[in-house]
Formats: C-alpha cells, structure tokens, sequence
C-alpha cells in the first residue's frame, strides 16, 4: 500500500473542514473522495491538497463550491423503475394501512427522487396524507430541490422511467414546460419538507414508516455506513421499510440483523419486529 | 514468460474492454489456472439497461470464480470481480471495493480509467493493467496511472483487436510495457498459476 504526499494531505483537509465549517466527511470512503478533490484542486487552481487546506481555512466563500465537489449526487426521476414498481406493487399496500404516513428521502441531492417519490404517493392516493422529509447537507443542492425545476432536456429519460415504474399518469401532468426548464407542481411540494441534515454528525427526529436512501451509503465507509443504518433502524417504525440503492446492501454491515430482506431484487428491506 | 509480469510479484490484475470485449475477455479468463492467486477486476463497458450477466457468461468458462463486485466487499485472492452496470467500480483501503453514481467519464460508467487510478493508488506496483480492445478512449488515462504507480502495464496489440481504438488510445497515451496478440495475452493468463 502506498503512503503518498496525499494520502497525509487527504485526512488533514477533512478535520481542518470538521473544525472550521463543521461538515464532517472524515467518513466518506477515500477513493470516491480522492476522484472528487483532484477535480476540485484543479478548479480552484491547486496543485496540492495543501494548497486547497490553505485556501478553504482562509477563505471561507470558496467553501461552498468545495461543498458542491464533496457531496456531488447524480441522479434522476425514477432512476431503476424496477425500484419503484416495487415500491408500487409491494410496499404501497402496506403503507396504505397507516392513517398518516411518514418517509425520508436521506441525502436527497437536488430533489429527484423526492419528487418521484411524491408523484408515486399522488398516483396511489397517498400523497395527502403523507409527510416526506428531505434531508441532506448542501444547502444549495436543497435550495435546488425545493425549486423543483429541471433541465429540459433531462425531461424525456424521466418520462420513459416513470413509464417503466408502472405509471398511472403522464409524467407531464406535474411539471409545466418553459424556457428550457421544467417545473414540477408545487402541489406536490405541500407535504414535502426539506431539511438540512447530516447524516454524519446528526441524530435521527422522527419516526417514519419509510426510509429511502439510494446511492448515499456507497459513498461512505463502514463505520459511517453502520452509524447511518443505525439512525435508520431507529428513525423507523417496527415493519417499517428501507429502499436502498440497486448495489448496495446490509451484508457488510454491523446492523444486518435489525433488517429482514422485503424484496431483495429492490433492495427494500424491512425493520424487524421485536 | 518474462519475469516483470510473474504472478509472484503481483497482487492483482485490472482490465478494461469495450466494443469486442465479451469474446476476448473470454478467451482470457478461459485460460486462467485454477491455481491462480491474483485478484481481478474488470471493467467492460455495457448498456446500462441490460441487467448484467457477465459474470454468469464468464463463469461458465473460466477456473476461478466470478463474481459482480459489491459495495465495500473485501477483496479475495483468486477470484475475478465484474463491475457492475451503471456504477464506477473503485478499489479502496482493505483492500476492498467501492461503488460510485459519480458522473459518467468519457460517456462511461463503469468507467475503465476510474477503477485503474483507484487500483493503481492501493495496489502501486503489485498491480498488472490490461486493456483490450474497444471503441473508446476510457481506459488510455487510467493505464497511465497504473504505469505512473510502478505497475504493469499490457495492451492488447491493435492488430489482433476487434476494435483497434481504444488499445490505440492507450499506446498512445504512454509507455506501455507489453503489446501482445491475443494468443500471446492468452499465455500470459495462463502462466499466473501459484508458484511452484
């Protein structure tokens, strides 16, 4: 194993952020990270990681495009239609026996799978009496999520998996076409409250009987990804469901045994009893 | 065989492939021992809807078993590992793997030029690059990195490839240690049996 100038300057960066903005990735799984600050170093003009500790200890408006390297989520409506029809087919009956419905979308980016996930609640006559929780750490990708407005042009691979996750309505039924844009109903913004939260340092605040969290936890490490599950299996109700991403699992981690296996193909699993 | 690629002095092997990879990449693992101890990781470029039964068609050819590679899985000895469709596969300390939804590199992802950095950063010189044909660029930058680390670096010759641009890219790119036909990578599977 190798000992490089960067691999000292690598977890020195993420303590001085730790102190000095109080973000903590000291968690995130290193080789994801190391991809995303040499894009960043080069950015901001850097040819060490020093040099970048240098300039984000020193100049703090340069921290908020750090953030954005750091957090970068990409994602889409529907992405996996095949989760989503699960979502429809198996876990929608279940959920429909709640008289008010609770879900958090974790590290919810800027807002595309939220949106899915209310449009899927409105076509299953859920979404009025449901609240869903977005929460992630990057303000700005949050502000984004709250707009509610995407590019055009992404619109097409939306509608074709929202066709694919079962639909039973037209995509275009909630977003209105302008200037390039497309901008999703605020209707279905009415139950969805957008949060900053940190899934490193923050603790779980409400009891929900879903938890969505797709692509997050690939990003950390072991111990974050245990302390996350962790929040999870406390935040959610006995039988309550976790969707995770389609290569994630909870083979590696500490609290597989909190979790029984719902529809494995989906990656939903369920909170045990007890 | 030369003695800079002996199975002795290496840990693990990274190959990329592209457009054609499917018919070489079989024929390489086909000639794999079942001695062998080497870790393999390989990214081949797919369409990203098609659910992936790679490793199910190498699997059936080759000694050593294969595997999708998860998300935080330790990395064993004689086993291949086939990215999953749709992630960047990367190598991280553990060794073990991490999955990545980062933005596609040069329209790819998996992409070939992720996983060689991240593999070239933990395993340095103990650590054989192999890219094969293909019909895109990913994967020249990455078997820099591999070279740039100490490992080795081996290129399918272009003649003997289905696609002739990416093994092209990748000579280009930089000092490559190896060109070989495919037979001859075929010898230099075949040749990472254990030692003795």
């Amino acid at each position: 194993m190798t000992n490089t100038a960067f691999d000292i300057e690598l977890p020195l960066l993420l303590e001085a952020v730790y102190r000095k903005y109080h973000y903590d990735f000291r968690g995130y799984a290193a080789a994801s990270l190391k991809r995303r600050l040499l894009q960043a170093m080069g950015r901001f003009g850097c040819r060490t990681l020093s040099q970048l500790q240098d300039r984000v200890l020193h100049e703090p408006a340069l921290f908020p495009a750090l953030l954005d390297f750091l957090t970068v989520q990409v994602s889409e409506m529907f992405r996996d239609p095949a989760y989503f029809r699960a979502l429809r087919e198996k876990v929608v009956p279940l959920l429909r026996t709640y008289p008010s419905l609770k879900i958090w979308v974790a590290g919810c980016s800027t807002g595309e799978e939220v949106y899915s996930l209310a449009i899927l609640l409105q076509e299953e006559g859920l979404l009025e009496r449901s609240l869903i929780y977005a929460t992630d750490i990057n303000a700005s990708a949050l502000e984004r999520a709250q707009a509610g407005i995407y590019e055009a042009a992404r619109i097409s691979g939306f509608t074709d998996n929202h066709r694919k996750s079962g639909a039973r309505s037209s995509l275009s039924d909630y977003y209105t076409a302008a200037y390039g844009k497309a901008v999703f109903d605020k209707s279905l913004k009415t139950n969805i409250v957008f949060a900053d939260h940190s899934l490193s340092t923050d603790s779980a605040f409400s009891e929900v009987q879903f938890v969505s969290c797709r692509n997050v936890l690939i990003y950390f490490d072991r111990a974050l990804q245990d302390r996350v599950l962790g929040l999870f299996r406390d935040s959610l109700c006995r039988k309550g469901f976790l969707g995770l991403g389609a290569k994630e699992s909870l083979r590696f981690s500490a609290h597989s045994y909190a979790f029984s296996d719902f529809s494995p193909t989906d990656k939903i699993f369920q909170k045990e009893g007890s | 065989m030369t003695p800079s690629t002996g199975a002795q002095s290496v840990d693990a092997v990274a190959i990329g492939a592209s457009a054609g990879g499917v018919e070489a990449l079989s024929m390489l693992l086909a000639a794999l021992p079942a001695s062998c101890r080497l870790s393999f990781f390989i990214v081949l470029h797919i369409p990203r809807e098609r659910p992936s039964l790679l490793a199910e068609v190498f699997g059936g050819r080759c000694a050593l078993p294969v595997k999708e590679a998860e998300d935080k899985e330790p990395i064993q000895p004689g086993t291949v590992y086939v990215a999953p469709p749709d992630y960047h596969l990367l190598i991280d300390q553990g060794p073990a793997f991490a999955l990545s939804s980062d933005e596609p590199v040069h329209f790819s992802r998996p992409s070939i030029d992720v996983l060689f950095d991240s593999a070239a950063d933990i395993y340095g010189e103990r650590l054989v690059g192999v890219i094969l044909t293909g019909a895109n660029q990913d994967g020249a930058e990455g078997l820099a990195a591999v070279g740039r680390a100490g490992g080795r670096t081996v290129v399918q010759d272009p003649v003997s490839a289905a696609v002739a641009y990416l093994p092209e890219a990748a000579l280009k790119e930089g000092p490559v240690d190896l060109v070989l036909s495919l037979a001859q990578l075929q010898d230099l599977f075949a040749s990472w049996g254990a030692p003795g």
